[in-house]
């Protein structure tokens, strides 16, 4: 049974053929991923369901070009004003052409800020590596006693170029979380189980002789998920942390980043740029709530009912980095606490605030977090940075247990 | 009895949707019509409960084909997906040869045959069928890991499986596959560019009273209105998980076996259970809240009638 050929045996259709290519292009520069496959298939699609009904040539596209919820807006506001103004369709195609961009920005005012950015792409992502021999000119420029003290200066003490230079080594810094066991398994001759499929296999190559093969369970380590705060009592360590996320973003897979002072912003897809300056860039460009107040219950409240389901199903790992100073004094944080540490593998708090001799978590935001915490760790200078990266490697004590002290001493306190 | 053909259009998908028991949106059908004239993947994304995997299952009875189910969870591989040898049928082959005298090559031959296959929901859906490809549901794919939608971009793309031991398998007839996800983590666009996507929302309160009439033909009218006006309210509300249409299914026929006519607050409290998930949620509702919702519900109801 053949789709009903509407365009093909209707003049005229090669206008709406080139249109839908148009269509195309607007989508691909507003930031959906369209490629000519896309197209090909809209044609296909729109061909099936014919042109007479609006609402059905809608969802015929909506099915081809849309690919995630998030682009349904997008989606939306192209198609209205695509198929129904054709003056700002030109402008927009104008726009496209390389030797037409202007600086001015059109003012169409039902226009999303990002399908008007995609009419005026602005520098394009340069996701280069750093040359390599940058990194050991830079070796060689910081001797090991240097290194050695800026290993365990807080950063809230160091200078620009300490600061500058304290990036550089974080870039580096290794990031191994300890490995889980997955459902599949790799050969292994030391493996537990038998591989009854290569076991048979091997057995005819060698002629009846039923030489057992083994295999043992993969693993690979669990996705990490960081809320960092960003609000002013965390302003000198912040800079430093988006470093250290974006150095552990570009080092392995499944790492999800989200930053949060009065709300929360999940800021993972600029983190994955190469070049750590471009990343950071879009990260500023996207917060709003640099070095303002901490409202950390909302934002927890805001991240499991948005964000939990979607980045911590597979067993994730989370770093909660904030000093626990709450402008809500800790109101309603508790059960959101509660909630992100059933919904994890394991809840780690990085609290800079550790640093200080004979400190006792007292306030009310940071009583509010500890009960649910499975590891308190303080987060102060590269040495305790450090210190965290070899504690995600070894075996993870039981949950709850290793914040345990600390408990008691808020209590005391 | 001859199998129905795939509809012709728009109208003929949404028709056949309604003889399937399922209330569909006009957009819907599109992808679903789209799906099935153009054959290519359907892929549902929703939140749990809002008849994504009821999709498929219509489909197949409406269309008279036979479903193949893979429900995905993580570690799936290709042993319980696709295909995996009969290992122990083999090994008593191969005793058998022993005693015998065929050479080595021919023991070969016959133990990697597809006698000694078992064949797995993806392998049986490329098989042909007299009533017609199946309907193959890939089930909640976004609980399985990246490896295996890797593996499963080829399939869906030719519709091809290659066994080293025994050669290529291609369908003669694609399946009709519908690909369902919860969005616990986010699907590959190389896999999502193949297929035609949809979003399965949650219903309007009309539509979902439609529902309801079909699927709790038991429930009073009014226990119905009442029902959907406040899962309706309940989703606008700040909860951990909102119900589901799912959910409002299956409060409807609790509320039905213990004989409610209409909604009260003791109803409620006592049922609440089958409509929300998590202790919080229902702590957060139970008592006061419910009962102001219902007043607000009711005070609807009345002014619309």
């Amino acid at each position: 049974m053949n789709a009903p050929t509407v365009l093909s045996n209707r003049p005229g259709s090669g206008r709406l053929l080139e249109n839908l290519m148009y269509f195309g292009r607007a989508l691909r520069a507003a930031g959906l991923p369209v490629g000519p496959g896309k197209v090909l298939a809209a044609v296909e699609a729109v061909q099936a369901v014919g042109i007479a009904d609006r609402s059905d040539f809608y969802w015929a596209l909506h099915a081809v070009f849309v690919n995630r919820r998030d682009q349904r807006e997008l989606f939306d506001q192209a198609f209205h004003v695509f198929w129904r103004n054709p003056q700002l369709l030109e402008k927009m195609m104008g726009l496209l052409l390389p030797e037409m961009r202007s600086a001015d920005a059109p003012k169409g005012e039902e226009m999303s800020r990002r399908l008007a950015e995609a009419l005026h792409p602005g520098q394009d992502e340069a996701p280069d590596e750093r040359p390599r021999e940058k990194e050991i000119e830079l070796d060689a420029a910081m001797t090991f006693s240097d290194r050695e003290i800026l290993q365990q200066m807080d950063f809230e003490q160091m200078s620009a170029e300490e600061i500058a230079r304290a990036k550089q080594l974080i870039q580096r810094m290794p990031m191994p979380l300890r490995d889980v066991a997955t459902r599949r398994f790799k050969p292994d001759p030391r493996g537990a189980r038998a591989d009854m499929r290569a076991t048979l296999r091997a057995a005819l190559r060698s002629g009846g002789l039923l030489a057992l093969k083994r295999k043992s369970r993969r693993t690979r380590p669990p996705p990490l998920v960081i809320l960092c705060d960003i609000s002013g009592s965390m302003s000198r360590y912040s800079r430093l942390f988006l470093h250290f996320m974006h150095a552990v973003t570009n080092d392995r897979d499944r790492v999800y980043t989200f930053l949060f002072g009065t709300r929360l912003t999940n800021v993972t897809r600029f983190l994955r740029y190469r070049d750590v300056d471009i990343a950071l860039d879009k990260v500023a460009s996207v917060v709003e709530d640099w070095s303002g107040g901490t409202r950390i219950g909302q934002c927890l409240a805001e991240f499991n009912r948005r964000w939990s389901r979607r980045v911590l199903a597979q067993g994730a790992v989370v770093l909660f980095i904030t000093d626990g100073l709450d402008r809500d004094a800790g109101a309603g944080l508790g059960p959101e606490m509660d909630r992100l540490h059933k919904s994890c593998r394991r809840l780690i708090w990085l609290n800079p605030l550790l640093r200080y001799e004979g400190f006792a978590p007292k306030s009310l935001g940071m009583r509010a977090i500890l009960p649910y915490v499975d590891e308190f760790r303080p987060v102060h200078n590269l040495e305790s940075l450090g210190e965290l990266v070899s504690a995600l490697t070894r075996p993870a004590s039981r949950r709850l247990d290793a914040a345990a002290a600390w408990r008691e001493r808020g209590e005391a306190a | 009895m001859t199998t129905p053909a795939v509809p012709p259009s728009v109208d003929e998908t949404l028709a056949l949707l309604g003889r399937g028991r399922y209330v569909a949106d006009r957009s819907l059908a599109t992808a679903v019509y789209l799906s099935l004239s153009l054959r290519r993947p359907l892929f549902l994304e929703g939140e749990a409960g809002v008849g994504k995997t009821e999709i498929a299952k219509v489909l197949a009875e409406a269309l008279g084909r036979r479903l193949i189910r893979l429900q995905c969870y993580e570690g799936l591989d290709v042993a319980s997906a696709v295909y995996e040898w009969n290992y122990s049928r083999q090994m008593i082959e191969i005793r058998l040869a022993e005693t015998g005298a065929e050479s080595r090559d021919t023991v070969e031959d016959e133990i990697f045959s597809e006698r000694f296959l078992i064949k797995r929901p993806l392998l049986q859906a490329l098989e042909p069928e007299i009533a017609g490809a199946p309907v193959l549901l890939i089930d909640e794919l976004d609980r399985t890991d990246e490896p295996f939608e890797a593996y499963l971009l080829e399939v869906l793309s030719d519709f091809q499986i290659t066994i080293p031991e025994l050669g290529t398998v291609k369908a003669a007839e694609p399946p009709i596959v519908v690909i369902t996800s919860n969005r616990t983590r986010e699907i590959h666009d190389a896999l999502k560019r193949r297929c035609f996507y949809y979003w399965v929302d949650y219903p309007s309160a009309e539509r979902e009273l439609a529902i309801l009439r079909i699927k709790a033909p038991g429930a009073a009218e009014t226990l119905s209105r009442e029902v959907v006006g406040f899962v309706q309210k309940l989703r606008t509300a700040d909860l951990f998980k909102l119900p589901g249409v799912a959910e409002t299914i299956d409060w409807a026929h609790a509320l039905t076996q213990l004989d409610v006519l209409t909604l009260t607050p003791e109803a409620i409290n006592d049922t609440l259970g089958v409509l929300l998930k998590y202790q919080d949620d229902i702590a957060k509702v139970q008592g006061s809240e419910a009962t102001r919702i219902l007043e607000q519900v009711r005070a609807e109801l009345a002014a619309a009638s």
